[in-house]
């Protein structure tokens, strides 16, 4: 789960993380009293979406006069900002962040990450700021600095002094640089963090570190634990199918092609998509269905499904396991008379009870295609979303 | 032999009283696992499924000589029950439960090195379906039916793609030494890499089947390995080459975060290793057969 730059700078503030003093604003005229209130030469005014590249999308806008403030405030809100990782239908704005300014010396990069390879937190540093990390990656490969922590001892005091020095950071910021990187660590492994980006993390003349940006996401498996972080989910900057399909607990990402797929296990559920790829088709969507395809969920994935007005053919293709495929017939038969199905289906049944299941469907009299082979239904998908 | 399971292991299952631990303890015992003891703290005393209830996973070790345990465990108190699991001395654990945090999963693995490497307990999963080692046993939540006993070791992140690929072998003729579902966490118990060593020292399993997905560095590891050290022939499919960067597509793990991660880049290590790529997803058992017919 993503949350905002200013929830996610509020947090780390909390851990003792220095931050610009900065108020959230949900029209212009609150933007307009917060300018004021922050009483400084300059601010910025920051649009609040779930992305990173906002500045370079015109998202952040610098402003010295009320006017200005107000001027940028109206343009920007209730537009989509597109960045270059939204996509092309970019991310509604509806909140700005504006932040007084500072004098900056210098920019740094500072990430705590959840390492797959050494399946521990390792801190992604680099005295190069301003860029992102996969720019650094290419462009300054030798600037990155890593520090993998254990998880028993958590960061020591010598692996902090050790990245401020690294970070060539002066050593009347060494004390600031320790518990900065002590405070992000301890704010990650309290709050369930996947990832902490700190992009810009400023020196200033005065040799203060302040997070000029701040990116959090966190593990939504962990979010039982955190109900307030919780509560800090933003469904608007979501795709509006993805939040249905959550409501009732289903997986689904949605996608550009045109053919609808309900499939049970996430592993199958790409695998199909491959396949209709591989046969000349696109997926309009990944949905696993999970375990338990009772009627009542199979009905949800449908309506899901077909909201997409782009999808000219369905798939369905569950393997059962503990399932059985009698079961998930009977839940087709059932669910496909009231979703009001204008394009072809094709279903495939594979597993526990398949012959039974079989049955149900031919049965049933309703127009189901039915396949034998993942590939057999990829097949029969593509042909028919292309009539 | 057969890697990490036969059917003389002797199997716990923890959380046996609960409704999921109940079904699949019933369903593996019809199987032929050795299932001897259940785990459920505060129903120590009772009897489930004619098996005896411990209240710990120490007591039913130290009762019933179980090596091996299956943990059914809900997400939130999942961790604390592997972690119980490598104390009392169990030597293969598997993880089915879906939805562990990932931070309480690098806190099990650090756990875990607390004891030297040849009494660490070995874990697969989380988020998985299982182990079998068909017609012997199998700890898991798989449908044993599918799986046809023989000489190829499978690997896989998914279940149900694990079942795919086992019937598209069962109708080629071809069958399973053991099949490890290893989970579709982003940190788990045991990487592709872990479980090839396995096989590579295993009579019973001539060839190896690895069933990857996009996200992790796992696969790359793995590739490395075989290119190295494997003795024996593998072929791979790599789920996932549809799925767009940065999405997540159900499992924890499975995202494309950075260099490397995506279905097309795995492919491409794998195949400059000299491993058997399997061009989709229906010709697993197809070429699996070849590889079989070649080296074999």
């Amino acid at each position: 789960m993503d949350i905002h730059e200013y929830q996610a700078k509020k947090i780390l503030s909390s851990y003792g993380v220095q931050i610009l003093d900065g108020e959230l604003a949900l029209n212009a005229s609150e933007a307009v009293a917060a300018f004021n209130k922050l009483d400084s030469d300059i601010c910025v005014v920051k649009a609040q979406v779930h992305s990173g590249a906002r500045g370079k999308a015109g998202g952040i806008v610098l402003c010295k006069t009320e006017e200005e403030v107000k001027i940028a405030s109206n343009k920007l809100f209730g537009t989509h900002l597109k960045t270059i990782q939204t996509g092309d239908e970019g991310k509604i704005i509806e909140r700005l962040y504006i932040e007084s300014g500072c004098d900056i010396d210098r920019e740094i990069y500072l990430a705590f990450v959840m390492d797959r390879a050494s399946q521990r937190i390792v801190i992604v540093a680099s005295a190069e700021g301003g860029m992102s990390i996969e720019e650094l990656a290419i462009e300054k490969p030798d600037s990155i600095k890593k520090i993998e922590i254990d998880p028993v001892v958590g960061l020591t005091g010598f692996q902090a002094r050790e990245l401020s020095f690294a970070l060539n950071l002066p050593k009347e910021a060494l004390g600031k640089a320790v518990k900065l990187f002590m405070g992000c660590y301890k704010a990650m492994t309290n709050l369930d963090m996947n990832m902490l980006e700190i992009n810009p993390l400023v020196l200033t003349k005065d040799n203060d570190l302040i997070a000029l940006d701040a990116k959090i996401s966190f593990d939504d498996n962990a979010m039982f634990k955190h109900p307030d972080i919780d509560a800090l989910n933003d469904n608007a900057q979501k795709d509006p199918r993805e939040v249905a399909a959550k409501e009732h607990d289903l997986s689904y990402v949605g996608l550009d092609g045109d053919i609808g797929c309900i499939i049970n296990g996430a592993g199958l559920a790409m695998a199909s998509m491959d396949m209709i790829k591989y046969c000349g088709g696109e997926p309009a969507n990944f949905l696993d269905i999970g375990g338990g395809a009772s009627p009542e969920r199979v009905g949800k994935a449908f309506e899901l499904v077909l909201a997409d007005k782009k999808v000219k053919a369905m798939l369905v293709n569950v393997y059962a396991g503990i399932n059985r495929c009698d079961w998930i017939a009977e839940g087709l038969v059932q669910v496909i008379p009231k979703v009001n199905l204008q394009i072809p289906l094709i279903v495939r049944l594979s597993g526990t009870n398949v012959e039974e299941g079989i049955k149900i469907v031919k049965d049933s009299g309703l127009p189901i295609i039915l396949a034998d082979t993942l590939k057999d239904a990829a097949q029969k998908a593509v042909d028919a979303a292309k009539q | 032999m057969s890697v990490l399971l036969n059917k003389n292991t002797k199997v716990l299952v923890q959380g046996i009283t609960g409704r999921i631990g109940n079904f699949h303890a019933e369903e593996m015992i019809a199987y032929g696992t050795n299932v001897v003891a259940g785990v459920t703290p505060g129903k120590g005393g009772l009897t489930h499924l004619g098996k005896p209830v411990f209240n710990t996973v120490k007591e039913a070790v130290e009762e019933t000589g179980a090596e091996a345990t299956i943990v059914f465990v809900p997400a939130a108190a999942a961790a604390d029950g592997i972690m119980e699991a490598a104390d009392a001395g169990i030597k293969y654990a598997v993880s089915i439960t879906d939805g562990i945090p990932a931070h309480d999963m690098i806190r099990v693995k650090r756990y875990m090195l607390r004891y030297k490497k040849d009494e660490r307990m070995i874990l697969t999963g989380p988020n998985c379906a299982g182990t079998i080692t068909p017609g012997e046993a199998m700890i898991g939540i798989m449908p044993g039916h599918i799986y046809m006993p023989g000489e190829v070791g499978v690997i896989g992140r998914s279940g149900t793609l694990g079942y795919e690929a086992a019937s598209q072998m069962k109708a080629e003729g071809i069958g399973i030494s053991t099949s490890v579902g290893i989970g579709g966490d982003p940190i788990n118990g045991s990487s592709h890499k872990d479980i090839l060593e396995l096989f590579n020292e295993d009579d019973k399993t001539k060839a190896v089947m690895i069933i990857g997905e996009i996200g992790g560095p796992q696969e790359a590891e793995a590739a490395e390995y075989i290119q190295r050290n494997m003795k024996k022939p593998v072929a791979a499919y790599i789920a996932g080459l549809t799925a767009p960067k940065g999405r997540r597509m159900g499992h924890a793990g499975a995202i494309v975060s950075g260099k490397g991660e995506s279905a097309a880049e795995k492919v491409e290590l794998l195949k400059e290793a000299g491993i058997h790529i399997i061009p989709n997803p229906s010709e697993m058992g197809s070429t699996m057969k070849e590889v079989m017919d070649k080296h074999l």
